[in-house]
């Protein structure tokens, strides 16, 4: 089977986000590079269905030439090949992202290989727009099942499950399908030596897409303002066992 | 009109719903247009009162039994369906998978910008808002042209749920609907209770958090143990999930799950702003940390310094002498 | 959370392994009131001690930096938290196996255990190394990884318990206040302002911002070092604790690989430089992981993963072993790569102890601490003082340019006179063109260049041929030419010019002039106007804290020459004594003149055709100084010699330097002068006349009568160091400096080697040898002696041993040559009797 992969090159952040001093973006002096953790787990996915039927899989990303570094560490995850759709420096919105993503498909499917399973994460940690794979499985005509945590692929059919409230829903869909995972579908390995090197050596697939205007108009960006907690120290060690105590029952946690 | 996707389990109106028919129902009276609902799925009828105290005037009922069970399709086709026949200028749903879903989709079928995440909507020309990104550590205020309803996600606990000064009596107006089969290709088929036992983390009214100071999968027995004796769940932070010591579902934060109990007791765990983002909505956090400058420790409520292998088992001995 | 107090006797700035470590010594020595700030959460505020991989190679060929990390495993040790893993260095190539000779020999210097290996015995150790990329290794037994970490905290907490010291953690300095040039108190972003009369700045790659909060600078540049860490290692799963294998060095790839539990660490000195401006470090809240934790940049290290894939293909080469961990390290590089240790030439109470690694900090922090609180430091310290960079030094285009090209040098082969690329002609002397036409081979010392040798004198080696020395192995002529010893010969037989325009002189005036000079100086200042005086300067220790010669310029006045190279040392030892009264003052003279050497037994004929001062030997003695015109130009001529030649320093005024060197040059050609360089000048020339060097004879860990410059009758007026003097001089030496004669040199290949200083003195039979204070004997200056034909090197031996004729032996590059004592305490192979001098 074949497996193709979408993932987005995004500045890890992991402290207090700062600002450019225009306010249109996030300043990236600090930051490193990489994809979500709902990306790696599409990337593990993707490899291990390979792994286990067979075929191929293919990394794809619509972002800046650096990307490539995003391309190369799926590749050294074990995913066989990559392209990279030229975004330029611009940052693109839903719309024209599902586009370019979905004529890399396309062009996949006119060179008669085309894929049989889509996976992307659920949504871009910096954008947060929840849209990408559903806006690509309508262009494409195919089925989308967002938010999964757990993915069986066999005979034509993805089954796929997802939270929902306490419970587990299951979406059983033909491929060709298009399926947006979460954290948690499974635990992704990180590359190996061996692996980095092979990814170093790949070529990477270039494309070129159309941007197109969606509407939205970033004005600025800003910080929330920080829900301030007064902190009571209760004490140090055990000696703080009675004021626990205390605060157990203050918060109704422990009946009085 | 404003028209807000309105969810339901068995006839009761899911939380979420309630903040997505705040929000709409203040952009309805700033547009000063009514405000509309759209409910899929049989027993819809239920929330009618429910939803009118929301303000809502007119309920767009699909109830038929082919959305017996959720069609993310299906749904969208009925959302378009109803501003079709009732123009709309917005769509409100809430920042529920199932509304960030039904949303996109009806973005992708009808060729329109849809907007995730939004804490603030101001209707006019063009409509400005404000949206969460970043999983909340920043706001991007925006403004949005569009041909055609401009469709909004609300971000979850951003809009504190309001009913209306008044009540509004509810007229229910059936959605003209037919699907195909393709509109009911992606549908649940089944709902399965998870294998894992434990307290849910999302509806336990304590939590008690585990982080990398826990040292070891053993480490953890102790905050079961607390856990137990409380009625809680066990939670823990995204590096304890990467090391393997638990299940990703116990992951409070950013890709976990976001908690809201009545007390969060945080052990052992730093605060870096993933796992914040999961427990900001805890009405108290109390973190006990070796470390009396965690950054946890001054965001928290209460904190006691000390190795949490020293605090919680004197604690749990407390508790089961209280208890006995 | 602890209460903020007032004031403090100390305040000390980050709470790194440096700081925490810092606060325990200044307890233990007394001081009460500590107070310790960081800006970070404690126990790891987020600086360098928190990322470091913390193994230790005891083995440097820097004494001070071996005595630093020995001292500080033994702290470690003491801690409890020292893991003894042993470290093999691995070679790739054959220049490296040479260095590996020369790491053993350093090792057998400073007491250190180290075996040579083959590939095959390196397996022995390491089981999962490819042999085959690996021509051989050395092992040190001692290698060890620490608990940085945990050592802070228990240091911290011993201080806090012993009730020395209040911590404040959370809290970051604001401003540092100054008055009058002394630090008075800290401002902390609280609000508070707590008084202190001393600051400590243990900030690691933090310390420049803070230091330029009270004016002064700290100069290092956080520099990054890339590391990752590969696991799970299968090998390695049942390891118990954190290390079982020993850590390899893969030298000739700058990289290391270290066990650390189930990962395998891999660190790399071999990626290109890459800088960190202070200011652009994220802040604590800013930072992904830590501020000094950067996102590690993959491009970088690629290289890297290569040779360690092929240095460890069975572990590292593992498809189920991940890359778990990644970063951009940041540590602190000084220009020089040595600490940054003393208080701060630009503020007094303002103390820098900084640009540490793990593998010295504690014994850095002590030595600090005993500097604060004594004056005077257990380990030689004057490599690391802060105080050694002129201002130029101290610039950031500078710091960080030497940081750059310093970052490779960490495990590169260092010749001991390799020169530095960047930064370069900054300091030239006015005869810089003349001597550029000269072919000058540029050596460079703080910032000055200067020439070791010209090649305009290569025709000399016809003249010399058969007297001048020769040196076949690459290694000993690295950096060296033979044209320095038909420089010399020449100087002897005729004249020589020598440019020694980067001397630091300082002119001190004023009412208390006498008395201050006298309170400083061993030797008797109390002179005739015009004497010119050598003496040592002594610390509270009566070890050596300087050797400088001071000229009686009028009878309230007097001018300091004191050599380029620890001029900024010398003169903030100076300003630092200066009386409080306004009495004395000082003024750095250095840049107003210029210095030509003119000596040999035509100096008197050369000097004499340009003035029509009398310059006979009666009317011009040694030791003595004028001021007389030569040509149009008044200069000051000071008869003394560093090469024990008649003729004199000529001191002229810098804008008419050059004018002055045309008009000895062209008046010297009917002479036969040739232009000398520093070769002959600071080698060859003293060490056969047995002219003692500051930092490599007199340091303060020797005392004059052990250096054989204790005058017959110590001056009656108080000196600094004094007392201990008198005490020294009241009980035999524990060591004699001796000249020693290279008898044979010849290696078992057949090349003659050739000791080039800090190679071990060992009996005949090889065994070390240490004096009455248990210190090693080691070559302290080595060189060629033209006149005299032989190969010296000069020794600190027991008195046992410092015996004429005695006859013992050094260890070069692996092999033992006899040598034997020509010249026990002070005295010369060539004219002992200073006849030439004095002519």
């Amino acid at each position: 089977m074949r497996v193709m992969v979408c993932i987005k090159r995004v500045p890890l952040v992991g402290g207090k986000v700062v600002l450019s001093p225009d306010g249109k973006e996030v300043d990236t002096k600090f930051l490193g590079f990489g994809i979500s953790p709902h990306e790696e787990c599409a990337v593990e996915e993707a490899v291990r269905l390979v792994e286990r039927n067979g075929g191929s899989s293919t990394v794809v990303t619509l972002g800046p030439q650096s990307a490539v570094e995003q391309l190369q560490f799926a590749m050294s995850l074990g995913i066989d090949e990559a392209i990279l759709i030229d975004s330029g420096d611009e940052e693109w919105g839903p719309m024209s992202t599902a586009a370019a993503l979905a004529s890399a498909v396309s062009e996949k499917v006119a060179e008669g290989a085309a894929p049989d399973l889509l996976l992307l994460g659920n949504e871009a940690p910096d954008s947060g727009d929840y849209q990408v794979g559903i806006r690509v499985a309508t262009a494409l005509g195919w089925p989308c099942v967002t938010g999964v945590k757990e993915l069986d692929v066999s005979d034509g059919t993805a089954v796929a499950r997802r939270e929902h409230g306490s419970e587990m829903e299951m979406f059983s869909v033909s491929l060709p399908a298009v399926v947006t995972v979460k954290e948690g579908l499974n635990l992704p390995r990180y590359p190996s030596l061996p692996g980095r090197l092979r990814a170093k050596g790949k070529k990477i697939d270039q494309m070129k897409a159309e941007r197109m205007a969606e509407g939205l108009t970033t004005l600025q960006l800003r910080l929330p303002a920080e829900d301030g907690r007064e902190t009571e120290l209760l004490g140090t060690g055990v000696d703080a066992v009675p004021r626990l105590i205390e605060v157990l029952r203050e918060t109704g946690v422990l009946a009085r | 009109m404003i028209l807000c996707i309105v969810e339901h389990d068995n006839g009761r109106l899911e939380d979420q719903s309630a903040e997505a028919l705040t929000m709409a129902r203040g952009m309805a009276g700033a547009a000063g247009v009514p405000l509309h609902a759209v409910i899929f799925g049989p027993g819809g009828d239920a929330v009618a009162a429910a939803i009118g105290e929301y303000g809502v005037s007119v309920l767009h009922l699909a109830d038929s039994d082919a959305l017996a069970s959720y069609a993310p399709v299906a749904w969208a086709r009925g959302v378009i369906a109803v501003v079709e026949a009732a123009p709309a200028e917005a769509v409100v749903a809430s920042g529920t998978d199932r509304g960030n879903e039904v949303m996109a989709t009806v973005g992708a079928l009808a060729g329109l910008p849809m907007v995730a995440n939004c804490i603030d909507v101001q209707p006019g020309d063009p409509y400005r808002l404000s949206r969460l990104r970043w999983a909340g550590s920043v706001v991007e205020d925006a403004e949005l042209d569009s041909d055609g309803p401009r469709l909004f996600s609300v971000a979850p606990g951003s809009v504190v749920p309001a009913k209306a000064d008044s009540a509004v009596t509810v007229e229910t107006q059936p959605v003209p609907l037919s699907l195909s089969d393709a509109d009911l290709a992606v549908r649940v088929l089944e709902h399965m209770v998870p294998e894992h036992d434990g307290a849910s983390l999302v509806d336990s009214r304590v939590v008690v958090g585990g982080g990398r100071g826990v040292g070891s999968a053993e480490g953890f027995a102790v905050l079961d143990e607390l856990a137990g004796l409380l009625g809680g769940a066990v939670g823990v932070s995204r590096a304890v999930t990467s090391l393997g010591w638990r299940p990703h579902r116990d992951q409070i934060g950013q890709t976990g799950v976001r908690i809201a109990p009545d007390l969060y007791i945080a052990c052992g765990i730093s605060g870096a702003i993933q796992h914040m983002v999961g427990c900001k909505s805890a009405r108290r956090i109390l973190a006990i940390n070796s470390d009396a400058d965690a950054p946890i420790m001054s965001k928290a409520d209460y904190a006691v310094a000390g190795d949490l292998h020293v605090v919680l088992p004197a604690l749990v001995d407390e508790l089961r002498r209280i208890t006995a | 959370m602890s209460e903020v107090p007032s004031r403090a006797d100390v305040v000390i700035v980050g709470a790194g392994i440096v700081g925490n470590s810092l606060a325990y010594h200044l307890a233990r020595l007394g001081k009460t009131r500590i107070l310790l700030i960081d800006k970070g959460p404690l126990p790891n505020p987020g600086g360098s001690t928190g990322h470091a991989s913390n193994f230790i190679f005891p083995v440097e060929h820097s004494k001070m930096m071996t005595r630093f990390t020995q001292d500080a495993v033994d702290q470690y040790k003491a801690l409890g938290v020292f893991t003894q893993s042993g470290g093999i260095e691995v070679a790739r190539t054959e220049e490296r196996l040479q260095e590996f000779k020369r790491r053993a020999v350093s090792a057998k210097a400073w007491g250190e255990e180290a075996y040579h290996l083959s590939p095959a015995e390196v397996k022995g150790y390491v089981p999962y190394i490819n042999e085959d990329v690996i021509i051989g290794g050395i092992y040190f037994p001692a290698v060890g990884v620490v608990d940085s970490l945990r050592a802070g905290t228990l240091m911290r907490e011993e201080a806090q318990r012993m009730g020395a010291l209040s911590v404040l953690g959370g809290t970051e300095i604001a401003g540092i206040d100054v008055e009058g040039g002394r630090v008075t108190a800290v401002r902390t972003d609280g609000g508070d302002r707590i008084e202190a009369e001393m600051v400590a700045i243990c900030c690691g790659v933090w310390s420049p911002k803070v230091a330029r909060m009270a004016g002064a600078t700290i100069p290092l540049y956080p520099t990054v070092h890339q590391m990752i860490s590969v696991g799970p290692i299968a090998r390695f799963a049942d390891t118990a604790g954190e290390i079982e294998f020993p850590i390899v060095r893969d030298m000739d790839t700058g990289m290391y690989e270290r066990q650390h539990g189930g990962d395998m660490e891999v660190g790399s000195y071999a990626h290109r430089p890459i800088v960190i401006a202070p200011e652009d470090i994220p802040s604590i809240e800013e930072a992904v992981l830590s501020p000094t934790e950067l996102p590690f940049t993959q491009e970088d290290f690629d290289p890297q993963m290569r040779d360690a894939l092929e240095l460890m293909p069975e572990i590292l080469g593992d498809e189920r072993a991940g890359v778990r961990h990644a970063i951009n390290g940041l540590i602190s590089l000084t220009p020089d790569g040595l600490p940054a240790i003393g208080e701060t030439p630009e503020v007094r109470g303002l103390w820098s102890v900084a640009a540490s690694w793990i593998k010295e900090a504690p014994s850095i922090a002590r030595t600090a601490a005993e500097w604060m609180v004594a004056g005077v430091t257990d380990i030689d310290v004057h490599e690391a003082d802060i105080a050694r960079f002129y201002p130029h030094q101290r610039t950031v285009s500078h710091v960080r340019a030497r940081a750059e090209e310093g970052f490779n040098k960490t495990y590169a082969i260092v010749h001991p006179l390799e020169q530095f690329e960047s930064v370069r002609s900054v300091r030239r002397s006015p005869m810089y063109s003349r001597e550029e036409a000269l072919g000058a081979e540029f050596f460079e010392t703080v910032g000055w260049e200067r020439p070791q040798w010209y090649g305009s004198n290569a025709p000399l080696l016809e003249e010399y041929a058969g007297r001048v020395s020769s040196r076949p192995a690459e290694w000993d002529a690295r950096w060296w030419s033979p044209i320095i010893d038909a420089e010399h010969l020449a100087m002897r037989d005729r004249v020589g010019i020598v440019d020694l325009s980067s001397f630091a002189v300082f002119d001190v005036r004023g009412p208390g002039a006498l008395s201050y000079i006298q309170h400083l100086a061993l030797a008797q200042m109390d002179v005739g106007v015009g004497r010119v005086v050598y003496t040592p300067l002594l610390d509270v220790a009566g070890g050596f804290k300087a050797d400088l010669t001071i000229m009686r310029m009028a009878s309230d006045e007097f001018r300091v020459v004191t050599g380029g190279g620890l001029g900024m040392v010398d003169k903030k030892w100076f300003v630092d004594h200066l009386p409080g009264d306004g009495s004395v003052t000082l003024f750095d003279a250095t840049s107003a003149w210029c210095t030509i050497g003119v000596w040999g037994p035509r100096a008197r004929d050369l000097v004499g055709k340009l003035t029509d001062a009398d310059i006979s030997a009666q009317a011009f003695k040694y030791g003595t100084c004028k001021w007389i015109e030569l040509g149009d130009i008044p200069v000051l001529a000071s008869r003394i010699s560093y090469v024990g030649e008649l003729g004199w320093e000529l001191y002229v005024p810098m804008d008419e330097g050059a004018h002055a060197w045309d008009l000895l040059f062209e008046a010297g050609q009917p002479l036969g002068a040739v232009p000398v360089g520093m070769g002959v000048y600071a080698t060859t020339a003293r060490i056969e006349k047995g002219y003692r060097a500051y930092g490599n004879e007199l340091t303060p860990e020797y005392d004059p009568v052990e250096a054989g410059l204790h005058r017959r009758v110590v001056k009656k007026e108080d000196f600094v160091g004094k007392r201990a003097h008198l005490v020294q001089r009241s009980l035999p030496p524990a060591a004699i400096l001796c000249t020693l004669s290279v008898d044979t040199s010849v290696s078992k290949g057949g090349v003659p080697r050739f000791p080039l200083g800090k190679e071990v003195i060992v009996t005949p039979d090889g065994d070390p040898i240490s004096d009455r204070k248990g210190r090693p004997s080691y070559v302290t200056s080595a060189g060629f002696a033209p006149s005299v034909g032989q190969y010296l090197v000069m020794s600190y031996l027991p008195p046992e041993l410092a015996v004429k004729d005695m006859r013992l032996a050094v260890e070069c590059m692996g092999e033992r040559y006899p040598v034997t004592v020509v010249v026990a305490g002070n005295g010369a192979v060539f004219d002992p009797e200073n006849e030439r001098m004095r002519a």
